[in-house]
């Protein structure tokens, strides 16, 4: 298989990475040692080391962070922002309508069971439309590169996307390392990420809401895998963190409870899943939630942001029509691409994919973190055909992509630099506007020749610039 | 049918709680089988909060009670007009679409016996006999026996045992429904009951089961029929809990004691 190298077009070096070429092919390796050291210090140091994207494993452990930054210029950053705001607006878009007329089943462009089914789909809120008809305010696109101009989505996440900590963190270290690197370039900034967050949640207020909304960020708590992540963005928002307890809802509102006395909630960023939020609609069994908060929600007290059942329009097998969404809500052909997707409930489908295991790429509809997946050409033949008896056993839980030639990044390894593959998640704001800070997350795979990026499976992550004209 | 009906819930508390908070869907459903003259709702000592119509045509009342207090009683009373409609909801205004009751939850999970009992009908002539025979199945399996299952009791091991109450009948005809690919929930409500001059408890559930054409059709398998006059329809779900007149939480370390009554008699018109 050809990868496509970001950094090297043979010999010659790519225009966005020429005065990187430099630093990174004469930094002696002691000196790469002891900044590494130093990076890894810096990390340790703010405490963030918990796994990305609700992994699990080890929440204390350090994800290896790359020194070699990944590199977009302009011209690419603004083709890629298009295709992404449009994706979140046909995402949203999507969740207003299944939540109310449901007008893309009616016309029979996405099968009614594929929607009505889904676990994700969350008949409470039918006819709740949020404010500003926004259900899912951050989308996280997980992007991969495979030639110049080829990007394609492999996955949408509208709940509760994380990771956005490192974007903002790995930036910060990058900066204080390596000063002149950014004298040398010039970078677009990401450090507004945290205004733009706060604006976008303020600007979903709800009508009831008449002075300056008070927003907060609602973390299941410090056992929580993100919970840095949590802590940190209410830092620098300057909004409360709270936990299901400091809350409570008095007649038609959510109040927070403060050495003042109880302040009244208009949004709440929740990183807790549905199930949890209220035991009065969801889990009774959830200590974690606020008893009542759905019936406020429900009836326009409080804006919940992503909006409960927003996570209908980021599952896998939803994921092959939301180029069908863009065309059906916005009348525009999808800037980009899908991963081409076969749906092991269908006969042809299924039979395609089992007779080509060796070679395709197999995953859990709802399974994320790069658990419960199969890298054909990266498994034995005894894998492969353990894998094909759980996929007998339930074929409707699996779909299948081909192994894509995911781009590859100089990064330092032991040996000094090698290419290792990469992927990208930009972090796209909902609110009354739709904004896009230029970068993102970049998570490399440290292992050679792995093609799996998450940091569950020995992947890291890395600074990424958007260089400015 | 002219019913009058008073419904009391009292929560007892032995150690005073900081404060209340409830989802009440104790208000009847709009449709042609039923019209509402007089509703009153309260509970004591509690602010009346947000009041909404969900997309399953349920009205909701959020209720607060602050503490500390010992003592919580939830009044219902009202009179109400029903009529006969051989089990269709007909006239009834919601939005989520029949397919959203097709998913399973833990007390309507099949198991190998109520797959049995869901494959045992093996000649409807179409999706409204097949659900009538369905409810006869379920009515003949589960025996009507009070105290031998709990509220947590799933439609399997009310199969396995043979016996159980409403709850348990509602639950396995959704399961059953289910499993043949038929859309099915739970309501909850109230039943007015004279027959075989024995007390019953008028707090009842059914089951509903979508069928195409007709739209929302009762069943009550525990009673062999569908909810005519006698039955007040107050809210649904996917199972008991989700269809829960009255869900809440109290904050406090204290115990809860329950004392439920609940009255339906026929009135003059």
């Amino acid at each position: 298989m050809n990868f496509y190298n970001e950094m090297y077009e043979g010999e010659n070096v790519r225009e966005p990475y020429a005065r990187l070429r430099n630093w990174v092919e004469t930094m002696p390796d002691d000196f790469r040692q002891m900044k590494q050291a130093e990076a890894e210090d810096l990390f340790r140091r703010i405490g963030i080391t918990f796994a990305v994207y609700g992994e699990g494993g080890d929440p204390d452990r350090l994800i290896p962070f790359d020194m070699m930054p990944r590199v977009f210029e302009q011209a690419e950053w603004r083709r890629l922002e298009r295709g992404i705001k449009q994706r979140a607006r046909a995402l949203n878009a999507f969740l207003r309508d299944v939540y109310g007329r449901a007008e893309i089943v009616r016309a029979g462009r996405i099968p009614a069971r594929l929607v009505y089914q889904n676990e994700a789909y969350e008949k409470s809120v039918v006819g709740v439309v949020p404010p500003r008809g926004v259900y899912s305010h951050i989308i996280g696109i997980d992007l991969v590169r495979t030639g110049k101009d080829d990007f394609f989505v492999l996955e949408d996440n509208c709940r509760t996307p994380s990771g956005v900590s490192y974007m903002l963190e790995n930036r910060e270290i990058m900066m204080r390392m390596f000063p002149q690197l950014f004298r040398n370039n010039r970078i677009e900034p990401v450090d507004q990420y945290p205004e733009l967050l706060r604006r976008t949640l303020e600007s979903v207020a709800p009508a009831k809401c008449q002075d300056r909304p008070t927003c907060v960020i609602l973390t299941p708590g410090h056992f929580n895998s993100a919970y840095y992540e949590h802590s940190f963005l209410a830092n620098l928002m300057g909004v409360e963190l709270v936990e299901g307890q400091d809350l409570f809802v008095d007649g038609e509102f959510v109040y927070m409870r403060t050495t003042q006395g109880p302040k009244r909630v208009d949004v709440i960023y929740r990183r807790l899943d549905d199930p949890y939020l209220d035991p009065l609609c969801f889990r009774p069994d959830s200590m974690l939630g606020v008893p009542g908060l759905m019936d406020v929600y429900r009836s326009g007290g409080v804006t919940i942001c992503s909006a409960p059942g927003a996570g209908v329009a980021d599952d896998k097998a939803i994921y092959t029509f939301v180029p069908e969404m863009v065309r059906f809500y916005l009348g525009e052909e999808p800037l980009l691409k899908n991963v081409q997707t076969w749906t092991l409930w269908k006969p042809d489908d299924y039979k395609y994919v089992m007779e080509n295991l060796p070679d395709l790429v197999v995953k859990e509809v709802h399974g994320s973190g790069g658990y419960g997946m199969l890298v054909g050409p990266k498994s034995t033949k005894a894998e492969i055909e353990e894998f094909r008896k759980k996929i007998e056993a339930d074929p409707s839980n699996y779909i299948a992509q081909p192994t894509l030639a995911l781009s590859t990044c100089p990064t330092f390894v032991e040996e000094g630099i090698a290419p290792r593959h990469v992927d990208l998640r930009p972090y796209c704001l909902c609110g009354d506007r739709i904004e896009l800070v230029p970068g993102g997350l970049t998570r490399v795979a440290l292992r050679e020749g792995s093609l799996v990026v998450n940091s569950s499976q020995g992947g890291g992550v890395k600074d990424t610039w958007v260089l400015t004209e | 049918m002219r019913l009058q009906i008073l419904h009391e819930t009292v929560y007892g508390y032995d150690q005073p709680i900081r404060n209340l908070v409830q989802s009440l869907r104790l208000t009847p459903t709009v449709f042609e089988g039923q019209k509402t003259h007089e509703w009153s709702i309260d509970v004591t000592g509690g602010m009346r909060g947000p009041g909404f119509r969900d997309g399953a045509g349920d009205w909701i009342e959020g209720w607060t009670v602050r503490g500390p207090v010992e003592e919580i009683a939830v009044r219902v009373s009202g009179r109400i007009d029903t009529r006969d409609t051989a089990g269709v909801l007909r006239g009834h205004r919601e939005q989520i679409h029949p397919l959203a009751y097709l998913r399973d939850t833990k007390p309507t999970r099949v198991d190998d016996g109520l797959r049995a009992l869901a494959g045992s009908v093996t000649s409807a002539a179409d999706h409204l006999d097949l659900a009538h025979q369905l409810s006869a199945a379920v009515g003949a399996a589960i025996r009507y026996t009070n105290g031998v299952t709990e509220s947590l009791t799933t439609a399997a091991e009310a199969l396995a045992l043979g016996e159980g109450v409403c709850q348990d009948h509602a639950h396995a005809l959704i399961a059953v429904a289910r499993e043949r690919d038929l859309p099915a929930r739970y309501v909850s409500g109230y039943l007015h009951s004279t027959e075989d001059g024995q007390s019953h408890d008028a707090a009842h559930a059914w089951a509903e089961i979508f069928v195409e054409g007709l739209g929302w059709v009762g069943f009550d398998a525990a009673n062999h029929c569908c909810p005519d006059e006698r039955y007040v329809r107050l809210a649904s779900g996917l199972d008991a809990q989700d269809a829960a007149p009255i869900r809440g939480v109290a904050m406090g370390m204290a115990t809860e004691k329950l004392a439920v009554a609940v009255r339906v008699e026929e009135i003059e018109q």
